[in-house]
C-alpha cells in the first residue's frame, strides 16, 4: 500500500474539518455561548494544525490505486469522526468520549441514533455541529474534496467509487470533478429550497437549518426531545416530501437540470423506490387508522414514518413502537429496503433488491428450462456479471454482519427486538429502532463495548461494507 | 471541448491519457466492458458500453454536444461508418483510423466525400518515420517541421563522438554549425541545456537545423554514418509494406522476410521489385543466410515486441554498423528499453496520438496562430511545437532577448518564407513565420502567445 498518498489525504481532510467546524463556532458566538464557541474553535485549530503536520510533506507517489481508495475512505472517515468528537468533550455537552465518537459517527454516517437522553439541554452550537455532520456526511466528504480540489488525475474515482453508495457507480459528466460539482450543486440547491420553505413555514432560520441538514443528509438527529413530533403539520409535511425527495437516486436530478424529465421515470430503481413507498405508507395508515383521529392524521403518520424509515433518516412524529404489530413489522422490513443508489440515503439500496429479485426469476425459470441464457436487465441494460455477482455477495456480507454485531452486544442483556433493531438502525443508518432503542428512547442503555460494535456497523453501514472489512485484512496493511 | 473516442484499444487507451491531460471532457464508446473499464478505472473519462457505429449509443454519449469524434476501432469500415453517422447526429468534427493499404490511394477521395476532417494511418506515418531514418542513418529519431525544411534530429553522443567533453557554446564558434540544442536526456532526466553545459558520452540529444546544415554538423562531429543502401525488415505487415514502397522508391534495396506464404504472395505482387523471403525471421541462420552481417539497415517489425527487441539486439551484435529500427507498440517499459543502447524505436500508437493531439490544439479557430505540427519527445516530458503566426500580435515584432518568455520554453527555429533562421537574441517573430517552439513545461501551448509570461 501507498502510504504516503494516504497520510497526504487523511491531512487534506482534516484541513477541511477545520473549516467545517468554524460553522458551529459561528452559531455558538451568536448565542452567546462563550464556552462552547471557544471549544469549537480550539478544535478546528487542533484539526488544522495536525492536518498541515500531517500533510505537510508530498506524497512520494501521487499513486491511488482501489487498494488505496478503500483504506483512505475508511480511515478517513474514522479519522474525521475523531476529530469531530473532540468539541463534544471539550465544552462539556457529552463528557464520556466513547459517547461522543458515538455520536459524532452517528452524525456523519447520517444514522442519527444519539445517546442523549436530553436534547434540548445542549449549547446550540453542538446542536449545530450535531445536524451540520449530517449533511457533510451525506454526499460524503471525499466527493466534496474532489470538486474543489483537483487532487489527482483518473484514479480518484477510485475515491468516489468507495464512498459513494449503490452497487455501480457511474459518472454524470466525464470528469470526476464536475461530476462531484454537479452532485454537490444539485444537494446544496435541495439543501437552500428546504430550508427557506421550512422557514416561510413558520420555522426560526436555527430550526430550519438543521432540521434541513438532517432531511437532506438522511440523517435524522433532531434539535428538540420530540423530533419532529412538536412541529405544525405542515411542517411535518414538507419534511416527508424532502425526506422521500433526497431518497430518489442523485442521477434523477441531473436529468431534469438538463430538462430530459422523461428519463427519470425511466429510472427502474426509482419507480420501485416510488411504489414501495406508496404501498407500504397506505397499508400502514390503514392499519393505524384506529389509533388517530382523522384519516388525514393517519396519512401523515404513516407517509412521515415510511418516508423517514425507507430513506433511512430515523426523524419521527410519532412513537412508531406503539403502533400495531404488522405496521412494525413494515417497517423493519423497509430498514432493510434504503434509499436509491447514487443517493444520500442508506440502507441495502432498492437497486440491490431489484437485482436479486430478476436473479431469483432467473434462477427458478432455469430449474424448468435447465440450458436457459437469460441477462438480467436493469433500465434497458443488461448488468454485467460482474455486478450481479457482487450485489449478491454484498446482501450476504450484510447479514453475517447483521447478526455476528446482535451476538456481540448481546453481551449487555437485553431483549431481541431491542438488539436487532438496534443493530438494524445503526447498520442501515436509520437511528430508532423499536422497544428500548424505540423513537421515544436512546442508545445510552449500551455498554461501552457494544457502542464500538455499533460504531463499526454505523461506519460500514455508511461505507457500504467493504472498505471497513478490507481495514480488517491483513494484507492491506502490506507494503506490498 | 467534449470529445467523443469510439475503441478503448492501444490507440484509444493513448489518446484518453494524452487528451485528458490537456482539459478536455472524454467520453469513450466500445463493445467490450471490460476494455471500457480499463479506461474508466485509471483515467478521468466517462465509458459507454455499446456500439459506437449505433445512433442510439452516440446520442447517449453526448453527440449532439460533441465538438470532435475520433474513430479507432480496430475495423477501417466501423470507423468510416461510425464518422459519417455522427456527422449527421451531431455537429462535430470526425477523425478516422483507416490502416488498409487498399483505401491508401482514396484517402483523400473518402475524407472529402464523407466529410471527415482527417483520416489518419498511423501505419504510413510510422512507415515514413522509419524510412527517413534509413535516409538519414545519423540521427536515432527525426521529426520533421515546415514540411521537411526543418529537423529535429535526435542523436546519441558516443564516446568517439567529438561532442565527448564537449561545451555547448562551441558549437556555434568553434564549429560554425548553425544548429541548435533543443534538450538533453541524460540519466532519464530532460533538461535544455544552457550554453555552459558540457556533453558526455551516453547523452541522448536533440538538434534543430536544416537537412543540409544537419548533414554537415553530423559529418563535423563525427558520427556521419553515410547513407544506408540495403535494408532488411522482418515481419511483413502494414507498416512493413508502406516503408517497402518508400524504400523502394528512393532506391534502397529492401528484403522482407515473412513467415506466413499468403502474404508473402501478397506481398511480392503489391512490391514486384522487393526480394520476399518465405522464412521465420527469428530463425538465425536464415538471417545470416540472407545477408544480415552484410546488410545496411535492419528494421524489426513483427507483431510481437520481445521479438522485436531480441531481434534488434542480436542484428547490432552481428553487424554493429547496421542501423537497427525497433517497433515497439504495445509493451511499455521505456526505463528498460532505453538502456538497450537501440538505435531508434518507433511506436506507432504515440504517433497516432501526437497527430490527433496536434488537430484537437489548432481546432480553436479563435487564435490568431495556429498549430501546425507537434510532438511529444521523451516520454511526453518534451513537445516540440510549429506554430504558425497568422497576424501581429504581442509577440511579433520584439528582439527575442527582450522577450519575457517563461522558464523552460526555447524559441528553436523559425521558417520565413523558406529561409530557415536559428534565432540569436536580435530576431523577431514576424506575421506569415512558422516557428518552432520546443518546452518542457508541460502546460499545454495552444498558441503562440503562451510561450509568453
Amino acid at each position: 500500500m501507498n502510504f504516503s498518498i494516504v497520510r497526504f489525504i487523511l491531512g487534506w481532510i482534516l484541513k477541511f474539518e477545520s473549516v467545517f467546524l468554524l460553522l458551529p463556532a459561528l452559531v455558538g458566538l451568536f448565542y452567546g455561548e462563550q464556552r462552547a464557541s471557544g471549544s469549537y474553535l480550539i478544535s478546528a485549530a487542533l484539526c488544522l494544525l495536525v492536518g498541515f503536520l500531517v500533510s505537510f510533506k508530498p506524497p512520494v507517489s501521487r499513486q491511488l490505486y482501489m487498494r488505496e481508495g478503500f483504506a483512505c475512505v475508511a480511515l478517513g472517515w474514522l479519522v474525521m469522526s475523531i476529530f469531530g468528537a473532540v468539541p463534544f468533550v471539550l465544552c462539556g455537552d457529552i463528557p464520556s468520549c466513547t459517547d461522543a465518537l458515538f455520536e459524532t459517527v452517528s452524525g456523519f454516517t447520517t444514522t442519527g441514533a444519539s445517546i442523549l437522553t436530553d436534547v434540548e439541554a445542549l449549547t446550540h452550537a453542538s446542536l449545530f455541529w450535531r445536524s451540520f455532520t449530517h449533511w457533510v456526511g451525506g454526499m460524503g466528504v471525499f466527493v466534496f474534496i474532489m470538486a474543489i480540489l483537483p487532487l489527482m488525475g483518473g484514479s480518484t474515482m477510485n475515491l468516489m467509487r468507495a464512498e459513494s453508495p449503490g452497487p455501480s457507480v457511474g459518472k454524470l459528466v466525464p470528469r470526476v470533478m464536475d461530476t462531484a460539482k454537479i452532485l454537490y450543486g444539485i444537494y446544496l440547491g435541495i439543501t437552500l429550497l428546504q430550508s427557506i420553505l421550512l422557514c416561510i413555514c413558520g420555522l426560526d432560520l436555527f430550526e430550519s437549518l438543521t432540521t434541513t441538514f438532517g432531511t437532506v443528509g438522511t440523517g435524522g438527529f433532531g434539535i428538540y426531545n420530540s423530533s419532529i413530533g412538536g412541529f405544525s403539520p405542515v411542517v411535518q409535511n414538507v419534511i416527508t416530501v424532502f425526506m422521500i425527495l433526497s431518497g430518489i437516486n442523485y442521477m434523477a436530478y441531473f436529468y431534469l437540470l438538463r430538462r430530459e424529465p422523461r428519463k427519470i421515470f425511466a429510472i427502474e430503481e426509482v419507480r420501485w423506490y416510488l411504489a414501495v413507498i406508496l404501498a407500504s405508507a397506505l397499508v400502514i395508515c390503514a392499519n393505524i387508522r384506529p389509533l388517530y383521529g382523522t384519516l388525514g392524521e393517519a396519512l401523515r403518520h404513516s407517509f412521515f414514518q415510511v418516508g423517514s424509515i425507507i430513506t433511512t433518516t430515523g426523524y419521527s412524529t410519532a412513537d412508531f413502537d406503539a403502533w400495531p404489530m404488522l405496521s412494525k413489522t413494515i417497517l423493519v422490513l423497509l430498514m432493510f429496503c434504503g434509499a436509491c443508489a447514487g443517493s444520500t440515503g442508506g440502507g441495502i439500496k432498492v437497486s440491490r433488491f431489484v437485482i436479486l429479485f430478476k436473479t431469483i426469476g432467473r434462477e427458478l425459470s432455469t430449474m424448468i428450462h435447465p440450458r436457459l441464457v437469460r441477462k438480467i436487465k436493469m433500465d434497458g441494460h443488461s448488468v454485467p456479471q460482474e455486478v450481479v455477482r457482487s450485489t449478491h455477495v454484498y446482501i450476504s456480507v450484510y447479514f453475517i454482519l447483521l447478526l455476528a454485531s446482535m451476538l456481540l452486544i448481546s453481551v449487555d442483556g437485553h431483549n431481541f427486538t431491542t438488539n436487532f433493531t438496534a443493530v438494524a438502525a445503526t447498520l442501515n443508518n436509520i437511528g430508532p429502532g423499536l422497544d428500548l432503542v424505540g423513537p421515544a428512547q436512546n442508545f445510552a442503555l449500551y455498554s461501552a463495548f457494544s457502542k464500538y460494535v455499533l460504531i463499526f456497523d454505523m461506519l460500514a453501514g455508511r461505507l457500504e461494507l467493504f472498505p471497513m472489512l478490507i481495514l480488517l485484512l491483513p494484507s492491506c496493511w502490506k507494503k506490498y | 471541448m467534449q470529445i467523443i473516442i469510439v475503441g478503448c484499444g492501444k490507440v484509444g487507451y493513448t489518446l484518453v491519457e494524452q487528451l485528458s491531460g490537456e482539459e478536455h471532457n472524454l467520453v469513450v464508446i466500445d463493445e467490450k466492458e471490460d476494455r471500457v473499464a480499463s479506461i474508466t478505472d485509471n483515467l478521468d473519462a466517462m465509458g459507454i458500453v455499446g456500439n459506437g457505429v449505433s445512433y442510439q449509443t452516440l446520442q447517449e454519449a453526448g453527440i449532439a454536444q460533441a465538438d470532435l469524434l475520433i474513430a479507432v476501432t480496430g475495423s477501417d469500415e466501423q470507423n468510416l461508418l461510425c464518422c459519417v453517422i455522427a456527422k449527421k447526429a451531431g455537429n462535430c468534427k470526425t477523425i478516422a483510423r483507416v490502416r488498409n493499404p487498399i483505401y491508401n490511394s482514396e484517402l483523400e477521395f473518402l475524407r472529402k466525400e464523407l466529410g471527415l476532417a482527417m483520416i489518419i494511418n498511423p501505419e504510413m506515418t510510422c512507415a515514413n518515420e522509419i524510412a527517413r531514418i534509413f535516409q538519414f542513418p545519423s540521427a536515432m529519431k527525426i521529426d520533421t517541421f515546415s514540411k521537411g525544411r526543418i529537423e529535429l534530429l535526435h542523436f546519441r553522443v558516443t564516446k568517439e563522438c567529438l561532442l565527448n567533453n564537449y561545451q555547448l557554446l562551441h558549437i556555434r564558434t568553434a564549429l560554425k554549425c548553425d544548429v541548435l540544442v533543443c534538450t538533453v536526456v541524460r540519466r532519464e532526466q530532460v533538461f535544455i541545456p544552457r550554453g555552459d553545459f558540457v556533453f558526455q558520452a551516453g547523452d541522448v540529444v536533440s538538434v534543430v537545423s536544416s537537412p543540409a546544415q544537419a548533414n554537415e554538423f553530423f559529418r563535423k562531429i563525427g558520427i556521419n554514418i553515410g547513407r544506408v543502401r540495403t535494408v532488411m525488415i522482418v515481419g511483413g505487415g502494414k507498416i512493413a509494406y508502406y516503408l517497402t514502397r518508400r524504400l523502394l522508391a528512393a532506391g534502397i534495396e529492401t528484403k522482407i522476410i515473412e513467415q506466413d506464404r499468403e502474404r508473402c504472395e501478397q506481398l511480392s505482387s503489391l512490391l514486384p521489385k522487393a526480394t520476399v523471403i518465405c522464412g521465420d525471421g527469428t530463425d538465425q541462420s536464415l538471417l545470416l543466410e540472407e545477408g544480415l552481417e552484410q546488410v545496411q539497415g535492419f528494421a524489426a517489425l513483427t507483431g510481437l515486441d520481445e521479438e522485436n527487441i531480441l531481434l534488434s539486439l542480436y542484428a547490432k551484435k552481428i553487424s554493429p554498423r547496421t542501423k537497427v529500427v525497433t517497433k515497439v507498440n504495445r509493451i511499455s517499459f521505456n526505463s528498460v528499453l532505453s538502456d538497450l543502447k537501440l538505435d531508434s524505436i518507433t511506436y506507432p500508437r504515440l504517433m497516432t496520438a501526437d497527430s490527433i493531439i496536434k488537430y484537437a490544439r489548432s481546432m480553436n479557430e479563435s487564435l490568431n496562430s495556429n498549430v501546425e505540427n507537434l510532438y511529444k519527445l521523451e516520454e511526453g516530458k518534451v513537445e516540440a511545437l510549429e506554430f504558425y503566426i497568422k497576424e501581429e500580435n504581442r509577440v511579433t515584432g520584439i528582439p527575442l532577448q527582450n522577450m519575457h518568455i517563461k522558464k523552460n520554453i526555447l524559441i528553436c527555429c523559425i521558417n520565413r518564407g523558406g529561409r530557415i533562421i536559428i534565432p540569436g537574441g536580435q530576431d523577431m517573430l514576424a506575421p506569415g513565420d512558422f516557428a518552432v517552439v520546443v518546452t518542457m513545461n508541460t502546460a499545454r501551448l495552444h498558441d503562440i502567445k503562451d510561450i509568453m509570461e
